[in-house]
C-alpha cells in the first residue's frame, strides 16, 4: 500500500467508528432524554400520563404523610399549582417541607405523579436551578430565598 | 494584615506572570538568550507569589479570622483543624487559588528542572503557561478575591458544608488539581511546538513526562472523589454520570489518549498533528472542567454557590484559549513535517485504535453532558440525560478498546502479526472462557451481561501478565536468565502492564458491584435482626454523641455470618447546628475486596429506625484498580529513558539532568 492509500485506509475506518457511535449516540440519547417540568407545566402542557419527566419546585408545608413500608407522600408546588407525589424508599437527609425538591418519574392516569427518584441538594441554602428558574417565572421568588 | 499580604502577593504575582508571558517570548523571536532567560527566574518568583498569597489565605482560616468574608462563611472557630485547613479550598475563591497555586508550581518544575530543554523551547512554554497563569490571577482578583474584608467582623463563622467535613475532600481536590493543571504543561509544549513550527521525537520525550504525572494525579483523584461519593452520600453509589464527575472524566480520556498517542511520536515520530491537537483538546476540557464546575451553567451536586459574572469571566478564558490553540493550531499544523510509516496491523496501529476509541468516548460524553445545555439554549425546555445514557453508549465503546488492549503490546513495531499475537494469547482466552463459563455456571440465573462482562476483565488481566511473560522469556528460557531479563526490561513496559492489569482489576470490580450487589432496606427496633447473603445484622440501640462541632446519633449493630459474630457496624446520623444540617455516616465493614454498607435513614414516629443495608461484592476491586493503574504510570515515569531528556540514548553524550 502506498502512504495515500495507508491514510485513506486509516481515515476510512475512523469514519466508520464515529459514525456508529453517532449512530449509537442519537438512538441513546432519544430514550434517555428526561425533560424537566414544574407543577404549572405538567397542568398547562397536559403531560402525558407514562410519559416519564422530572418534577421540581417546593415541597408544599404540611403535605408529607408518611405510610406503611416507606411509603411517603407529599405535594410539589410552585406557588400556582401542586402536583401530589407518592414514592416509596428513604427520603434523602436535605428532605425538608418548604424546600427545593426534584424528582424523577411519571404521572398516572389519575393525576397522582409516582416517583422513583427524589434528588434533594446536599446545601440548605441551595436551590437547584430549574426549581429556582420556575419559580421564578410564576413569580415567587424573593431575594433568593423563596 | 496578613489577609492584605496575601492580596498584594496574588497582584504581584499577576504582574510577574504579565512579564513572563510577554519578554522571553519577545526573546525567542529575536534570539536574545538574556531575554528568553528571564522565563525561568519569573516562573519561580511567581510560584512564590503564589505561595505566599495560599499561606496568607491557610493562616486566616486556621487563625479563624472572620473579618474575610470567605473565611466567616467557610469555616468555624469549632471546626478540627484539618478542616480549617481543607476549608481552604472548600469553597470557590480559595479553590481557585489553589487552582493558579498548582499552575505556578508546574511552571516553577519546568523552570527547576527543565535544564536540558533548548533555550528557545524553554522560554515559550513558559510564556505559554504564564498566560494561563495571568489569565486566572485576574479571574481571582477581579470576580472571586479570596481575601475580601466584611465591614464589620462577626464573631463566628458558618461553619463548611459539612458534607465536605471529610478526609477525603480534604485531598481529593489537590489530586484532581494536579491532574487538570498538569495538562497545562503539555498544553504549553504544543503551543510552543507550534510557534516554533519544530516538533520532533525529543519533544514527546520532555512532554511524556508531565503529561504521565498529571493523568496518575488525575486518575488518583477521580478514585478518591467516587470512594468519598460511595462513602459520604449513605447510597452506596460510586459513579452518578454528574456533569461535574464527567467534567473530570472527559480530560482523563483525552489524556488517557495523549500518553499513548506519545508514544507512537516518541517512538517513530509518527503521529505528530494529532497528538499535538490531543495535547491542546486534553487541557481545553479541563478547562472546561473549571468552566462546569465555577459556572453553575449545569445543575450538578458539587456547584458552589455562584454569580453569573464568574461564570461569563471563566466563558471568556474558555473561549479566549480553546479557540486561540485551536486557531493557532489549525494555521501551523500542516507545516508540522510527516513521520514515519506504519501499517494498520502494527504498535501503532494498536495505540490508534486506542487513541480513536477514546476521542469517541470522550466525545459521547461531552455530547451527553453539554446536550440539555444546549437544549435548553435552543427550545426553553431543561431536560436531563441520565445514566442510562451514558452506561449504554461508555459500556458499547468500551468493549473493542478491553478486547484491543491485551493484542496492542504484543504487536511489533510497523507491521505487526495478528495471528500470532492471538496464538501468544490462547492461554488469555483460555482464562477468560473458563471464567465466564464458571461465572455463568455459579450465577446461571443472574445477571446475563455479567459472564461477558467477568470474561472481558479475565482476559485483561491475562492478557497483561503474558505480556509480561513473553518479554522476559518465562517458560521459554532458563529461570535465571528469566530473572536477568525481568530485571532489564525498560520500567515503561512493567509500567504498561501494570497499567493494563489495573484497568482489568477495576472492570472486575464493577462487575461484581454492579451484576451482584444486593440491598436491604428495613425500619428496626432496638433487638431486631436484618438480614442479607450469609450476614445477620441485629440492630443494639441508638447512642447520642458529642463531636467537635456536631452532635451524632450512633445506630450499633452486631454483625453476624452463619450464627458467629464477626463485628459492629457503628452507622450514624450527624447533625450540624451551625447550618442546620444532617449528614449520614455510613458504617462499612471490608470482607476481603467486598464490603457491607450499612446507612441510617429517617427515624420514624413509632421508634423504628430506617436502615440501608447493601451487600457489594468485590467492590474495593474497583478502587484497588485504579490505583494499580496509577503504579503502572509510577513505573513508567521512572523509566530512565524518560528521564534523561536526550533525543537518542545511544548519543555518545555525557549523563544528562533529569527532565521532571
Amino acid at each position: 500500500m502506498t502512504r495515500r492509500q495507508r491514510r485513506l485506509a486509516l481515515i476510512g475506518a475512523g469514519a466508520v467508528v464515529l459514525g456508529i457511535s453517532a449512530a449509537l449516540v442519537l438512538t441513546a440519547l432519544k430514550d434517555s432524554i428526561v425533560f424537566f417540568n414544574s407543577p404549572s407545566d405538567v397542568v398547562e402542557k397536559r403531560i402525558v400520563p407514562g410519559t416519564r419527566i422530572r418534577l421540581g419546585g417546593l415541597v408544599k408545608p404540611g403535605s408529607l404523610v408518611r405510610g406503611e413500608n416507606f411509603a411517603v407522600r407529599f405535594a410539589v408546588t410552585d406557588g400556582n399549582r401542586d402536583i401530589a407525589v407518592a414514592y416509596t424508599g428513604a427520603l434523602p437527609d436535605l428532605f425538608r417541607e418548604g424546600q427545593g425538591v426534584v424528582t424523577e418519574g411519571a404521572i398516572d392516569a389519575a393525576g397522582l405523579f409516582k416517583a422513583d427518584t427524589v434528588l434533594a441538594k446536599h446545601d440548605e441554602n441551595y436551590m437547584p436551578r430549574e426549581v429556582a428558574d420556575a419559580l421564578k417565572k410564576h413569580g415567587h421568588w424573593k431575594d433568593g430565598k423563596p | 494584615m496578613i489577609a492584605e499580604l496575601g492580596h498584594y502577593a496574588l497582584v504581584l504575582a499577576l504582574a510577574l506572570s504579565l512579564v513572563q508571558a510577554s519578554v522571553p517570548i519577545w526573546g525567542a523571536r529575536t534570539g536574545d538568550a538574556s531575554l528568553m532567560e528571564v522565563a525561568g527566574s519569573t516562573a519561580l518568583a511567581q510560584f512564590g507569589f503564589v505561595a505566599v498569597s495560599f499561606a496568607a489565605l491557610t493562616w486566616c482560616y486556621v487563625a479563624s479570622d472572620f473579618s474575610l468574608l470567605s473565611v466567616f462563611e467557610n469555616s468555624h472557630s469549632a471546626k478540627p483543624l484539618i478542616y480549617k485547613i481543607s476549608g481552604v479550598w472548600g469553597n470557590h475563591e480559595g479553590s481557585m487559588l489553589l487552582w493558579v497555586l498548582i499552575l505556578a508550581l508546574f511552571g516553577a518544575l519546568v523552570a527547576a528542572f527543565g535544564r536540558n530543554l533548548p533555550l528557545t523551547l524553554k522560554a515559550n512554554v513558559l510564556a505559554v503557561q504564564a498566560w494561563i497563569a495571568a489569565a486566572f490571577h485576574l479571574f481571582i482578583l477581579v470576580t472571586s478575591n479570596p481575601f475580601a474584608r466584611l465591614p464589620n467582623a462577626p464573631f463566628e463563622g458558618r461553619d463548611l458544608n459539612p458534607i465536605l467535613q471529610d478526609l477525603g475532600l480534604a485531598i481529593h481536590p489537590p489530586l484532581l488539581y494536579l491532574g487538570y493543571v498538569g495538562f497545562s504543561i503539555a498544553f504549553s509544549f504544543a503551543i510552543a511546538a507550534l510557534i516554533e513550527g519544530r516538533i520532533d521525537a525529543a519533544w514527546a520525550r520532555w512532554v511524556r513526562p508531565w503529561a504521565l504525572a498529571a493523568w496518575m494525579f488525575l486518575t488518583l483523584g477521580i478514585a478518591m472523589g467516587s470512594y468519598w461519593a460511595y462513602y459520604t452520600l449513605g447510597w452506596g453509589g460510586w459513579w452518578f454520570w454528574d456533569p461535574v464527575e464527567n467534567a473530570s472524566l472527559m480530560p482523563w480520556l483525552a489524556g488517557t489518549a495523549l500518553l499513548h498517542s506519545a508514544v507512537v511520536m516518541e517512538k517513530r515520530n509518527a503521529l505528530k498533528v494529532w497528538t499535538i491537537l490531543l495535547a491542546i483538546l486534553t487541557f481545553s476540557l479541563s478547562l472546561l472542567g473549571t468552566f462546569l464546575v465555577r459556572s453553575g451553567v449545569l445543575t450538578s451536586v458539587h456547584t458552589f454557590a455562584n454569580d453569573p459574572a464568574r461564570g461569563v469571566f471563566i466563558l471568556a478564558i474558555l473561549v479566549l484559549f480553546i479557540g486561540g490553540s485551536l486557531a493557532l493550531f489549525a494555521w501551523r499544523a500542516p507545516a508540522l513535517k510527516q513521520g514515519g510509516l506504519f501499517a494498520p496491523i502494527s504498535r501503532e496501529g494498536a495505540l490508534l485504535f486506542n487513541n480513536l476509541f477514546f476521542a469517541v468516548i470522550c466525545a459521547a460524553v461531552f455530547v451527553g453532558t453539554l446536550y440539555p445545555l444546549v437544549f435548553e439554549a435552543l427550545t426553553g425546555n431543561k431536560i436531563s440525560v441520565g445514566p442510562p445514557f451514558f452506561n449504554l453508549v461508555v459500556g458499547l465503546l468500551m468493549v473493542p478498546v478491553l478486547l484491543a488492549v491485551s493484542f496492542g503490546p504484543l504487536l511489533a513495531w510497523k507491521r505487526g502479526d495478528l495471528y500470532g499475537v492471538a496464538q501468544r494469547l490462547v492461554g488469555a482466552f483460555a482464562i477468560a472462557i473458563v471464567g465466564m463459563a464458571a461465572t455463568f455456571a455459579v450465577t446461571g440465573g443472574g445477571p446475563v451481561m455479567a459472564p461477558f462482562a467477568m470474561g472481558l476483565a479475565l482476559f485483561v488481566m491475562a492478557g497483561a501478565v503474558i505480556d509480561l511473560v513473553e518479554r522476559t522469556g518465562l517458560s521459554r528460557i532458563p529461570f535465571k536468565a528469566t530473572l536477568g531479563r525481568a530485571a532489564g526490561l525498560p520500567r515503561s513496559a512493567w509500567g504498561t502492564a501494570v497499567a493494563h492489569f489495573g484497568v482489568g482489576v477495576a472492570l472486575l470490580g464493577i462487575v461484581g458491584e454492579t451484576q451482584w450487589g444486593a440491598e436491604r432496606v428495613a425500619a428496626l427496633k432496638p433487638g431486631e435482626t436484618l438480614s442479607i447473603r450469609h450476614y445477620d445484622f441485629t440492630f443494639d440501640g441508638l447512642t447520642p454523641r458529642r463531636g467537635p462541632n456536631y452532635q451524632e446519633l450512633v445506630a450499633r449493630f452486631t454483625v453476624r455470618r452463619n450464627g458467629e459474630v464477626i463485628g459492629v457496624m457503628e452507622p450514624s446520623k450527624r447533625s450540624f447546628p451551625v447550618r442546620n444540617m444532617t449528614t449520614t455516616e455510613a458504617a462499612l465493614m471490608t470482607r476481603g475486596t467486598s464490603q457491607l454498607y450499612l446507612s441510617l435513614g429517617d427515624a420514624d414516629a413509632g421508634g423504628e429506625t430506617t436502615v440501608r443495608l447493601y451487600h457489594k461484592p468485590l467492590v474495593l476491586l474497583i478502587w484497588i484498580g485504579a490505583v494499580v493503574m496509577m503504579v503502572g504510570g509510577a513505573l513508567s515515569l521512572s523509566d530512565r529513558r524518560l528521564r534523561v531528556g536526550a533525543p537518542r540514548p545511544a548519543r555518545p553524550k555525557p549523563a544528562l539532568q533529569a527532565a521532571e
